[in-house]
């Protein structure tokens, strides 16, 4: 997984073009995001090759989350050419299929 | 276990729900040496685990955060032998001597069945409180709180987690209005008097919360005082609710025994009105849904399971 930043955010997800991005935004006191995070990983070993994997830290990047309109976690964005194009909130993962009939949608 | 050996294997209890009473079911069935499966669909320790402080719990002033207890009964648990799996529950068949479990992934066999998959937060009701979940709509502070450094939330409810949620926010947010229906408090007289006490704690009383304002996040609630029917509006980033539990017992429906609202009856052994059948914690009808009398209920209903088990197959 691929770790953005308030700092590489817009190289790495909204100027990106090459492949749709999928954004995984956790915290650190996010018992349930962390508890998703190996099969995220493994999801990513599955569809890495068409889809770029990143992760992003919102107890780090807390402002960087709310532009993205983030405030619930875990929240799993998509981003295609840099457009936001699916959101997962909290209600709608409730295990990691949910993550993966997202993901496997931007798979062509 | 390989997933083939699973399926034929019949445990003796299965416990479907890793909350308290699911896990302290666990502890007890494995202490009386049972082959004890506890099969959670999220996350264990259920709403204990996402809860900020469980300063009620006896023995547990040090170290009181509901993950950290969590953890630490599951832990337990697993240290007598209970084996654990993560999968979705989707249909029960209990009329049969060997009762069916179907899960999303794996079929499992079992003597005697607990269930244990307690409660989940109630919605307010409000407008657009789905469309803004999880965009500044929020039903587990611990998992939010931080977001609001610096901001201004309100938290929906009365009782003891409206107070308790309320309290672990004024560490983040900058202000917590806290909206109720009523003019006073259910809360335990503890915990109220430590939230009039609080500089960023207000209260909004006789009041309830009609609508939820914002473009893809929460802007603002939209409030109306029920005794004079004057409505206002309030500008806050966040909203948290905690108006009440409703039970998860849907895939038991028809199955067990339970009350208009869903919550399954037994009695003080823990016994549904099915042979071999137990329940346990906030999915049972009670008066007080908490982690000491889920961890009660999960005990009991054990020690019930391994009686009706000693009962029936042993002979």
């Amino acid at each position: 997984m691929f770790e953005v930043n308030k700092e590489n955010f817009e190289v790495e997800v909204t100027n990106y073009t090459e492949k749709p991005v999928f954004v995984d935004f956790w915290g650190d006191k996010c018992e349930r995001c962390k508890e998703l995070m190996p099969d995220v990983h493994a999801l990513e070993e599955k569809y890495g090759d068409k889809i770029k994997f990143c992760s992003l830290n919102t107890s780090e990047n807390r402002r960087l989350a709310i532009a993205q309109r983030v405030l619930g976690l875990p929240t799993m964005i998509m981003y295609v050419n840099g457009e936001k194009v699916e959101v997962l909130t909290p209600d709608k993962i409730n295990s990691v299929e949910d993550i993966e009939n997202m993901i496997k949608k931007f798979c062509k | 276990m390989k997933g083939s050996e699973k399926m034929n294997h019949v445990y003796d209890i299965i416990i479907i729900g890793g909350g308290p009473a699911g896990l302290s079911a666990g502890l007890y069935g494995s202490r009386s040496k049972l082959d004890v499966l506890v099969i959670e669909k999220e996350k264990f320790g259920g709403q204990a685990a996402t809860t900020a402080e469980l300063e009620n719990y006896p023995g547990s002033i040090e170290n009181c955060t509901g993950p950290a207890l969590s953890e630490r009964m599951k832990k337990q648990a697993e240290e007598f032998g209970t084996t654990f799996a993560k999968d979705e529950i989707l249909d029960v068949d209990f009329t049969g001597e060997i009762k069916i479990i179907k899960g999303r992934k794996e079929e499992y066999h079992a003597k005697t069945v607990i269930i244990a998959t307690g409660a989940e937060y109630r919605l307010a009701g409000f407008k657009n409180e789905k469309e803004l979940r999880g965009r500044g709509v929020s039903y587990c502070a611990t998992c939010d709180a931080d977001f609001f450094e610096g901001l201004d939330v309100a938290v929906i409810g009365g009782g003891d987690s409206a107070i308790t949620e309320a309290l672990h926010l004024t560490k983040y947010a900058e202000t917590v209005t806290i909206i109720h229906r009523r003019d006073t408090l259910r809360a335990a007289k503890s915990l109220q008097e430590k939230a009039f006490n609080h500089p960023k704690i207000k209260f909004i009383w006789d009041t309830v919360v009609e609508e939820a304002k914002g473009d893809e996040i929460l802007e603002s609630l939209v409030i109306k005082n029920i005794k004079t029917g004057e409505t206002s509006e309030l500008l806050v980033n966040g909203v948290f609710v905690f108006v009440g539990l409703d039970p998860k017992s849907e895939i038991f429906k028809g199955k067990v025994l339970m009350d208009e609202k869903g919550y399954i009856i037994t009695d003080r052994n823990m016994k549904t009105n099915v042979e071999g059948v137990f329940a346990a914690g906030d999915v049972t009808q009670k008066s007080l849904r908490q982690v000491i009398t889920a961890a009660a209920d999960g005990a009991i209903a054990a020690i019930s399971a391994e009686e009706y088990i000693n009962e029936k197959f042993e002979k």
